[in-house]
Parts: C-alpha cells; sequence; structure tokens
C-alpha cells in the first residue's frame, strides 16, 4: 500500500526530513519507488524568483537532454538556473538516467501579451510537448513538472536510498510543501508516470489505496478532450485531474471536490440546505464520484494543503502539528516523525464527509464536513 | 388419379411423434378425474372411448382366445390447432403423476403443417433460442483482493440505483441554475425495470399484482422499482393515483389508450415516472404491437377506445413520423410540454445496426430523455414466427458501440441507456444486467424473466407454451379471460414481485462487493469483466479470458 507523507511549514525545509518520516512509516510499503512534489522552494545555489516556471523530470540519455535544451531555446524560453544533483548514479536501481533536471526558465517575451490563464495553458502545453518528445524517442525524456514554484521528483527504489542517491540531504534544495509517496505503481507495471503524487497545472495530488471506479471515470475524462487528461497510467491520476476540473474548469470552491468525488446520498442531500444544487452536481458529475477505500492529499498553487478521504473511510490518514507547520500522513508514526514536538491530543483523523484545509498562512487547519452548507450561496 | 379414400392419410396428416410435445400417460396410475383435459389450453389431450384386447387362455378350440373390452382413456390429439405446447398444466394439476408432456428431440413435422389457411404462423413469448446466451458467458473477474478490500455485501452501504433523464453536462449545469433555467427532470430508479407489457397483453390481475408489488418495494423496502405500461393505456384509477410516479407510461403507434391518460392529466396526484415513446421492438423489429382479437375484452376495449373483438394491430411506424429530427421534435417536445417539462421523455427502439444515427440524434436534443434499446432476444405478446426468430440484433454489442459511441463524444453521462432483450432469459437475470451495466448501460428492462419470477409463466425456450397471444394463457397472465386471469392471485403475484426484487439487490450486492464498488452503480465499469471468447471479446472491447 501507499504510504503519504506531507508537510506544509512557514519555514522551507528539506525534502529529506520527509524521507526520513517515510522511513518510520516502513513497515507498510514495499519501497518500490519514490514520488515528491516540492512547493514553495528555495535553492541555496540561487536566488528563485517566485513565478518563473521550472522544468523538472529525468534526461534518460545525452541525446535527450540535448534536445531538450534546443526545444525550449526554439519556443524562446530563456535558462536562468539549472540545478545539478550531488547524484550519485551507482544508487540508483535502473540504469538508465543521464540526468535529472530541475531547470527555472524565464518565460518568451512572446508571452508578456498573454493573460495568466494563457501562460498557465500554454506552459502545460510545452509540458506535454516535452513528454510526447520523450515517448516518441522510446521513453528517453521524463518530464514531471513544469510550473512556476514547483519541483517534482520521480524515481524507482527505496525512497530513503533514492533521497540519498540524489544528495537529497544537502539542503541546497528546500520548500514550505513537501508531498511525498513510497511506492511505485505495481498494480499496473513499473512506469515512472504512474507514480504519485499527479500534478496538473498548479495542482498536485496523492493517494493510498486503489480507485475500483477508475476506467468509468478515466473514460469521462478522457471524453473531455482536454490535452492535459491523459496519463493514466495510474488509477490514482483521475484525482488530480478532478480536482483540477472542478476547480479550475468548473470553478467551483474546494469545497465541492469532496461532493464531486464522494456525493451525499439523496436522503441526506434531501435534508442539506443546499441539497437541490447538490442532488443536481453530484447528478451532472456523476461519473466522477470515486469508489475508494482512498485518502486524497492535495496542495494548491496558493499553498492551500487539503486532505479529504473516500466514502467508505476504509484507509487512515492523520492530521497534526502546530500553528505555522503542519503534518499529515497515511500513518500517525508518520506525522509523529515529521512534527515530533506537537499537541497529539489535537491530532485529527477525518472521517467520509470531512475535508481538511490547511490554508495559505497555516495558522490552524480547518475542518470542513460536507453537511455544512455549500459556500457558493448564489448557486444554492 | 383418385387418391385412396379408405387409407386415412392427408398431406397434413400427423402422429403422435411428428408433434413437437408428446403427451406420456401412465393408465394405471390415471384415475380419469378429467383434471388434466378440463385444464389443457389448447385441448391437446381428451378423454376416448377405446377398445383393448383382453388376452385369455383357452384351451376349447371352439372359443377364442381373446376377448376385447371397451374403457376410457387419454389420447394426444395430432392436429395444429390442438397440439400439445408443452405448458405441463395437466402434470401440474393431476393427482397421481400419471400424464406429463415431454420435449420431442426429433424436428417435429407440425412446423410444416401448421400454415394452414394460408396463414403465418404466430406466437406470443420468445424467441426459442435455448442455452447459454452471451450475456450469460461474461464473467466478473477484477475482483478485489490486496490492493485495495473486498467490501462485506452483507454490512457495507450500497449505491445501487441508477438516473433516469437527461443529464446536464457540468458545466452546462452550473450555468443554469445560476441563471434560474430549466434544468430537465431527472428521476432516481432501480436500475432493473420492469419492461413495457401492457394491459391487453397481461390479464387485470397481473398488472395489479404487479403494481401492487412494486409500490411496497418503493414505499416499504425503499426500493425504487419502476415499471412501464407497453401500449394500451392505464387503468383510470391507476392515472388518478399516487402510484403513478412508479410507472412509466407507454406512447406506441396506435396510440391506443391516450385519449384516457390525457384527459386524466388535469387530475392526476403526480407525475408519471416516464413517458416512453416506442419506436420498437426487440421480439419484431419493423413490427407495431399486435393485441389478437382473442384478447380484447370489454375491459380492453373500453380502455383503448375500440369495439370489442377486433384484432388491434398498430402500424409499424408512427403515422406523423417523417424522419428521426421531426419524431424527436415532434413526439419527445409534445410529450415534455403535457407535463410541462417535468416528466422525462425517452424512445425506444429495436436492436438494429441504426441504433447510433438514432443515438447521435438524440444527443442533439435537449429534451431527449435516454434511449432504450431492445434487443433479439425480447419477448412479445404475440408477432409473426418469423418476425420473432429472424428479426432484430443482439443487445450486447449494440448498446456497447452506442456506449463507446458516447465515451468518444464525452456525452455517456448525458444520454442514459438502457439494454432490454433477454435479460435473464436463463434465469440469471442479475449477472446479465450487471453485464450489461458495465458494457455502459444505465440500467436494464426486463419482461420474460418478471412473468416467469413473479407469476409462474411456463414459457420455455424450448417453444414451450408461448401462446400469450390467443389468450389462453394457462397461468392466466395474459388472458382476458375472466375463468383463467381468476386462476391468478395479484396478491401472491406482488409477493414474488417483492421476493424477485429483494433477490436481484442482494444479489447486485454481491456482484459489486467483490469489485470493490459501493458508491455508485459501476456502469461502464469495463475493466471488471471478461469473456472466453476472442472475437466477442474484440467486438466488445473488454478482456479475453481463458
Amino acid at each position: 500500500m501507499c504510504r503519504l507523507a506531507m508537510k506544509t511549514a512557514n519555514q522551507p525545509f528539506s525534502p529529506y526530513d520527509i524521507l526520513q518520516a517515510m522511513e518510520a512509516m516502513q513497515e507498510g510499503y514495499d519501497g518500490s519507488g519514490l514520488g515528491l512534489l516540492l512547493r514553495g522552494v528555495e535553492f541555496t545555489d540561487f536566488n528563485y524568483e517566485s513565478g518563473s516556471p521550472i522544468l523538472s523530470g529525468i534526461a534518460h540519455t545525452r541525446d535527450a537532454m540535448h534536445r531538450l535544451n534546443k526545444f525550449m531555446q526554439s519556443k524562446g524560453f530563456v535558462l536562468k538556473y539549472d540545478h545539478e544533483f550531488d547524484v550519485d548514479l551507482s544508487r540508483i536501481e535502473a540504469s538508465d538516467r543521464f540526468k535529472y533536471f530541475v531547470q527555472v526558465y524565464k518565460l518568451p517575451e512572446a508571452w508578456d501579451t498573454l493573460s495568466d490563464e494563457e501562460v498557465e495553458e500554454q506552459l502545460t502545453l510545452t509540458r506535454l510537448a516535452i513528454r510526447k518528445d520523450g515517448e516518441e524517442h522510446g521513453g528517453d525524456l521524463t518530464v514531471f513538472s513544469f510550473w512556476p514554484d514547483v519541483i517534482m521528483i520521480k524515481e524507482v527504489g527505496w525512497p530513503l536510498q533514492v533521497g540519498n542517491a540524489l544528495g537529497l540531504d544537502s539542503g541546497r534544495i528546500k520548500s514550505r510543501i513537501c508531498m511525498a509517496q513510497g511506492r511505485q505503481n505495481t498494480n499496473y507495471g513499473i512506469n515512472l508516470y504512474a507514480c504519485h503524487p499527479f500534478f496538473i497545472q498548479g495542482i498536485g495530488t496523492m493517494t493510498n489505496g486503489e480507485n475500483t471506479a477508475f476506467v468509468p471515470i478515466k473514460d469521462w475524462l478522457t471524453g473531455r478532450h482536454y490535452p492535459a487528461y491523459i496519463g493514466y497510467q495510474s488509477d490514482s491520476e483521475v484525482f488530480t485531474h478532478i480536482l483540477h476540473y472542478v476547480t479550475k474548469k468548473l470553478k467551483l470552491p474546494l469545497e465541492a471536490y469532496k461532493h464531486v468525488i464522494t456525493p451525499l446520498k439523496t436522503e441526506e442531500l434531501n435534508n442539506h440546505p443546499q441539497g437541490d444544487f447538490l442532488i443536481g452536481l453530484r447528478n451532472s458529475c456523476r461519473r466522477l464520484i470515486i469508489d475508494g477505500p482512498n485518502c486524497v492529499m492535495g496542495s494548491l498553487p496558493d499553498e492551500t494543503c487539503i486532505l479529504v478521504m473516500d466514502a467508505k473511510k476504509l484507509r487512515p490518514a492523520t492530521i497534526g502539528g502546530k500553528p505555522g507547520e503542519w503534518a499529515m500522513a497515511s500513518e500517525m508514526c508518520g506525522v509523529d516523525a515529521m512534527i515530533p514536538d506537537r499537541d497529539r491530543t489535537l491530532d485529527f483523523q477525518p472521517m467520509r464527509e470531512h475535508t481538511v484545509v490547511v490554508p495559505p498562512e497555516r495558522q490552524e487547519f480547518k475542518i470542513w464536513s460536507q453537511f455544512d452548507p455549500f459556500p457558493l450561496p448564489q448557486a444554492a | 388419379m383418385v387418391s385412396i379414400r379408405s387409407i386415412p392419410s392427408t398431406p397434413g396428416s400427423l402422429s403422435v411423434r411428428d408433434m413437437p410435445w408428446i403427451v406420456e400417460h401412465n393408465e394405471s396410475r390415471c384415475t380419469l378425474c378429467g383434471r388434466c383435459t378440463s385444464v389443457c389450453p389448447t385441448g391437446a389431450i381428451k378423454l376416448q372411448y377405446m377398445r383393448k384386447r383382453m388376452p385369455k387362455m383357452v384351451l376349447n378350440a371352439s372359443e377364442r382366445g381373446n376377448t376385447f373390452k371397451i374403457f376410457v382413456g387419454i389420447r394426444q390429439r395430432t392436429d395444429v390447432e390442438h397440439r400439445c405446447i408443452g405448458c405441463g398444466m395437466c402434470a401440474s394439476v393431476c393427482p397421481n403423476q400419471a400424464i406429463n408432456p415431454v420435449f420431442n428431440p426429433i424436428i417435429d413435422r407440425l412446423r410444416f403443417q401448421s400454415t394452414k389457411g394460408g396463414n403465418a404462423v404466430k406466437r406470443g413469448g420468445r424467441r426459442n433460442v435455448p442455452g447459454p446466451n452471451l450475456l450469460d458467458r461474461i464473467i466478473f473477474d477484477r475482483i478485489s483482493m490486496l490492493t485495495d478490500p473486498a467490501l462485506d455485501a452483507g454490512r457495507h452501504e450500497f449505491e445501487l440505483n441508477t438516473l433516469l433523464g437527461r443529464v446536464l453536462p457540468p458545466e452546462e449545469y452550473l450555468k443554469r441554475k445560476l441563471s434560474g433555467q430549466w434544468i430537465p427532470p431527472v428521476r432516481e430508479v432501480f436500475p432493473f425495470i420492469i419492461g413495457s407489457m401492457s394491459f391487453g397483453a397481461l390479464s387485470p390481475n397481473m398488472w395489479l399484482g404487479l403494481l401492487q408489488g412494486v409500490a411496497y418495494c418503493n414505499e416499504v423496502l425503499g426500493i425504487p422499482v419502476v415499471m412501464a405500461t407497453g401500449e394500451g393505456g392505464c387503468p383510470p384509477w391507476v392515472l388518478k393515483s399516487k402510484f403513478l410516479k412508479y410507472i412509466i407510461l407507454q406512447i406506441a403507434s396506435g396510440y391506443f389508450g391516450w385519449d384516457e391518460i390525457i384527459r386524466a392529466i388535469p387530475e392526476m396526484k403526480c407525475d408519471p415516472a416516464a413517458i416512453e415513446i416506442k419506436y420498437g421492438q426487440g421480439a419484431k423489429p419493423g413490427d407495431g404491437g399486435l393485441l389478437m382479437w382473442f384478447k380484447v375484452s370489454k375491459l380492453i376495449a373500453r380502455l383503448r377506445g375500440v369495439p370489442e373483438g377486433v384484432d388491434l394491430p398498430s402500424p409499424p411506424v408512427h403515422q406523423t413520423l417523417y424522419s428521426i429530427e421531426e419524431s424527436v421534435m415532434k413526439m419527445i417536445q409534445t410529450m415534455s410540454m403535457a407535463w410541462d417539462f417535468r416528466v422525462p421523455v425517452y424512445p425506444k427502439i429495436s436492436g438494429s445496426t441504426s441504433a447510433k444515427a438514432v443515438l447521435n440524434n438524440l444527443v442533439r436534443n435537449p429534451y431527449a430523455a435516454g434511449l432504450l434499446i431492445d434487443g433479439v432476444d425480447g419477448g412479445t405478446g404475440a408477432a409473426y414466427n418469423v418476425s420473432m426468430d429472424a428479426m432484430g440484433h443482439p443487445i450486447a454489442s449494440n448498446l456497447r458501440e452506442c456506449y463507446l459511441d458516447l465515451c468518444a463524444q464525452g456525452r455517456q453521462n448525458e444520454i442514459p441507456l438502457f439494454a432490454a432483450g433477454g435479460v435473464g432469459k436463463n434465469g440469471n437475470v442479475t449477472q446479465n444486467g450487471m453485464a450489461l451495466i458495465m458494457l455502459g448501460a444505465s440500467g436494464v428492462h426486463m419482461g420474460k424473466y418478471i412473468m416467469q419470477a413473479a407469476a409462474g409463466c411456463l414459457g420455455s425456450e424450448n417453444n414451450r407454451c408461448n401462446v400469450c397471444n390467443i389468450g389462453i394463457c394457462p397461468k392466466g397472465i395474459t388472458s382476458q379471460n375472466p375463468k383463467l386471469y381468476r386462476r391468478l392471485d395479484p396478491d401472491k403475484v406482488a409477493e414474488r414481485v417483492v421476493e424477485t426484487f429483494k433477490a436481484i439487490r442482494t444479489e447486485m450486492k454481491k456482484i459489486m462487493a467483490p469489485l470493490g464498488r459501493s458508491q455508485s452503480l459501476p456502469i461502464g465499469m469495463s475493466d471488471a469483466i471478461g469473456i472466453e471468447d476472442k472475437a466477442v471479446a474484440e467486438r466488445l472491447q473488454i478482456k479475453y479470458i481463458c
């Protein structure tokens, strides 16, 4: 089963801290892989200005690296920083790794006239073009994200060993949010793209458990014909895309996510203050109802973090911490490892109706229940 | 040349061995009570005087060795009209197990002689293809093991209901909701629906029993079962009752019964579940409904607004129909308007290679609430043999094609597809229905299964009984003759309806739980099914397993 660890703090921290928390939860996973998402990043070697897009991925050959650089140049991107990991390839299980790239770019001048939304769209299309290029060349180029403030690393192997191999303990990269997951998707065959967290336009989520409604959801999302709704090497990728669809496409508040993936029953909605609206929403988004057991942890571009459970609540998840610093993990010992000096009595394990939200200021976490009024007064 | 009249054999002469069913009668057990002959719906057996030889030992040469005795016995008739239909009523009423019809495995000669008078053969019932059908062969193979725990069918909660009605895409829904525009009506119903069987095709007692059972399922058990009327209207007391909300009213090309329905609208206490516009039927595609004169009783005549005792053949198409566009515009919108756009209106068509064309037209019509496709294995009250046997399209591939077409357009949640035609024909109703749901159906309609399960219909795929067309149903299910339908106790039918749906509900959970599904009906969950037939797997785009 996937083990999840996520920390959000006002003071940037090393992802290695989180890998140590993963180690605390090691009894429960097979150590088949690592997925990391860092948000709100800082480099010791470079003064990163928030807003510049960061490209993360793996070039498996020298040729692929050259192609990538050429491609980015041709699009008008200017390379501002190319992070060199203190990498020890001998400690990586896979043999076809040429370079782990984390590159900060300046946007092409031609984009100056574009609106924010258009820039987001173009960044996504650029990432997809790189991904396609890699796939057309025998998978020699893997790209995980191309987005401001976000770095993603995915690799096969025992999480802590991957961290050691990439020299993450050096503290040269730090972030205010770190999401980590410790398993390759062994259900559907090893594929770097199949490893959580998943990322789309600033939205990242990771999941434990299995989504048995995967195929109907995938079929529906694919039917949107949105270029970035591709992949689906893992049944968990749909959670990220649903969150994207709800917040970015439908432009609904974050709370709607829970009503879409795990709507209340008809008899419950009949007594809900906005039951009429929510029944209609449930019907329209019916193909996005997940069927867990799952726990979903996610982070948004404004550094809001969320934690939700599926309706069956057969998976564990705990949030704990203190003002300015919160940790979520699939196991309690993971929270202990990330923030040991906290008041444990204030830890919270969400139930089927809950969405836990840690706002960007990180002073407290909010527990929102589906039975509470839905914050869309006009609609209701 | 003049034929020899002294030998009683004509081209149409048949012997007992030429009949599809042979009545085996054990004279040593028979007490000549006469129950079998009185109950036989076709009069295939008769009490008859017969003579038998009584051998006796004779020592005296002047005396004959045998004597003959006259006795009363039972004989099977061998003419077409009085053929044994294998219903087995004789066996069920016999107090001594002295009589039983046995299926004749040799190709009967009756079939070559049954066009007497130049009339092509008609029957009711089914297509008569025995053995497992394609749906029976689909198995559910995506079992939750260690990656996600299987659920407990007995203890977990399951969402089993489906939606009947046009569902807007999320963007459109939000836009309309925020601006207070019309949202199409949607009903939450149980995915196993009692398919359209008309008041006319069914006896009053059968209809009452079904309705009672459906009401009990809804109001006591909380299973939102709905039933469709078929063509021929609906009794006025039902139209004006609170039970109307469990009923899908059908309008078909004969428009029988619609005067009563339209007149009752101002007095209706609630809206019907939906309106089904029948354009075709799986059992007899391209043919209209047919109620033969035997069944047009005084009550039926009044309901349908026709004279008593005349054949009621509905035209093959709606008289106003010029094209699909016109049909959708005229009929669906008119029916929607009649109930002030509060009732879902959807068409029912025969399984056909043209189903996709119909579907694509409906997708573009904002008032179309769904599509029901009735496959070749569907049943009927009356049809020509040739229509039932040779016309139509199997449901599985027809439905699957339509569903995948909707997926390609991203519209699979907007137009619910309902499938019918052979669901449960071999008794595996839940398995058949769930297989269709995983192929993309939002729900299934079942007719024959309900008649068999709830009322003890005797029909089988070996052409057993199948005389629904001529009003002699020995169980009283499809007869308008009070002497026959009084055999059927509506309360007992209702009880069986309830038992049937309770069992289906349990079996649905027993299928969904191991698949790890409980939060929504697994519509289109094609990764969960497989079949041991490569060609079928390829056609349906599901897994080939062996």
